[in-house]
């Protein structure tokens, strides 16, 4: 019974808040409503019992990807007003294939049975409860059954940041920087000239 | 209806992901709104993941969506670093206007 309203709760605001992402007249706002949807999907993966999966969402979507959102739709100056023009030229045909793109899955995701195979062709099956947390069981799936898919997602993480650094970066002119390399390059009898100074003449 | 079982959490990703396909369709001018649906359409596919790996006691889905979670995060740093250098060249990122890779 409290599950049921918390799921109804958590998805009900889960829906409401993806509405007002597409809808938001400013793109920050779109951005907060994001972070709101994101929390929401993260409790119905604890109401579900997938609490790693739950607190990753929320570290890795909320903490990393949205707030980089949000830093970008701050950072640039764009007239956000004069985008949404044909807004309300694309609601039908738009609304028209949402419609029946939802009714499809919904038909899809109602109508369907589990093969009485099912118990045969898990290939990772999850321990009971008692045995060992959620959190236990993924790693010890994760890093030795899937350990190069593992590897992998470090490699595509580790792409991603090498190419986005190299796509952002540039050199600006006329900024003065320190060169260590030169500092230390430099050495006394270069830069510094003893004079034997006569008493009275002056340099 | 206070049974919630698999069906329901299917609804809820089918709803999380037409809803991403349609802010595709509405914001067709604003590229940040865009990726800002292609994250909704990716947390309604592991949405759908999670569940079908709990209700079928498989963990393989789980790791699914941590790999789907992975390629999310990689694909909003890009995107945003590639608008972020065409509004720094071109001083817009409206899509209409972003059409020099035509041939």
């Amino acid at each position: 019974m409290i599950a049921a309203i918390a799921f109804y709760c958590f998805s009900a605001v889960a829906v409401g808040s993806a509405i007002m992402v597409i809808s938001a007249r400013n793109p920050v706002h779109s951005v907060l409503f994001l972070i709101l949807t994101f929390f929401n999907a993260a409790g119905l993966f604890i109401l579900i019992g997938a609490e790693f999966i739950a607190m990753i969402l929320i570290v890795v979507y909320v903490g990393a990807v949205a707030v980089l959102f949000l830093f970008v739709v701050m950072m640039l100056d764009i007239g956000f007003a004069q985008m949404r023009e044909g807004f309300l030229q694309y609601l039908p045909v738009g609304g028209l294939i949402g419609i029946i793109l939802a009714v499809e899955l919904i038909l899809v995701g109602g109508s369907w049975s589990l093969s009485s195979k099912i118990q045969q062709i898990r290939s990772s099956p999850t321990p009971s409860l008692e045995k060992m947390t959620n959190t236990h069981a993924i790693g010890n799936v994760l890093y030795t059954e899937y350990i190069y898919l593992f590897q992998g997602a470090g490699l595509t993480l580790l792409v991603a940041m090498v190419g986005a650094i190299v796509l952002t970066l540039r050199t600006r002119r006329g900024v003065k920087k320190q060169k260590i390399a030169k500092q230390i390059a430099r050495r006394p009898e270069d830069s510094v000239k003893l004079h034997n100074v006569q008493t009275g003449s002056g340099v | 209806m206070f049974d919630i079982g698999l069906a329901h959490y299917l609804t809820v990703a089918a709803i999380l992901f037409t809803l991403g396909i349609f802010g595709i369709f509405l914001n067709r001018k604003n590229v940040i709104i865009i990726l800002m649906s292609v994250e909704l359409i990716l947390l309604a596919v592991n949405i759908n993941l999670v569940s079908f790996s709990v209700f079928l006691e498989d963990l393989t889905g789980q790791i699914f969506a941590m790999l789907v979670l992975t390629v999310a995060a990689a694909e909003a740093a890009i995107g945003l670093a590639i608008i972020v250098v065409y509004f720094r060249n071109r001083g817009t990122i409206a899509v209409e206007k972003i059409n020099l890779m035509k041939g």
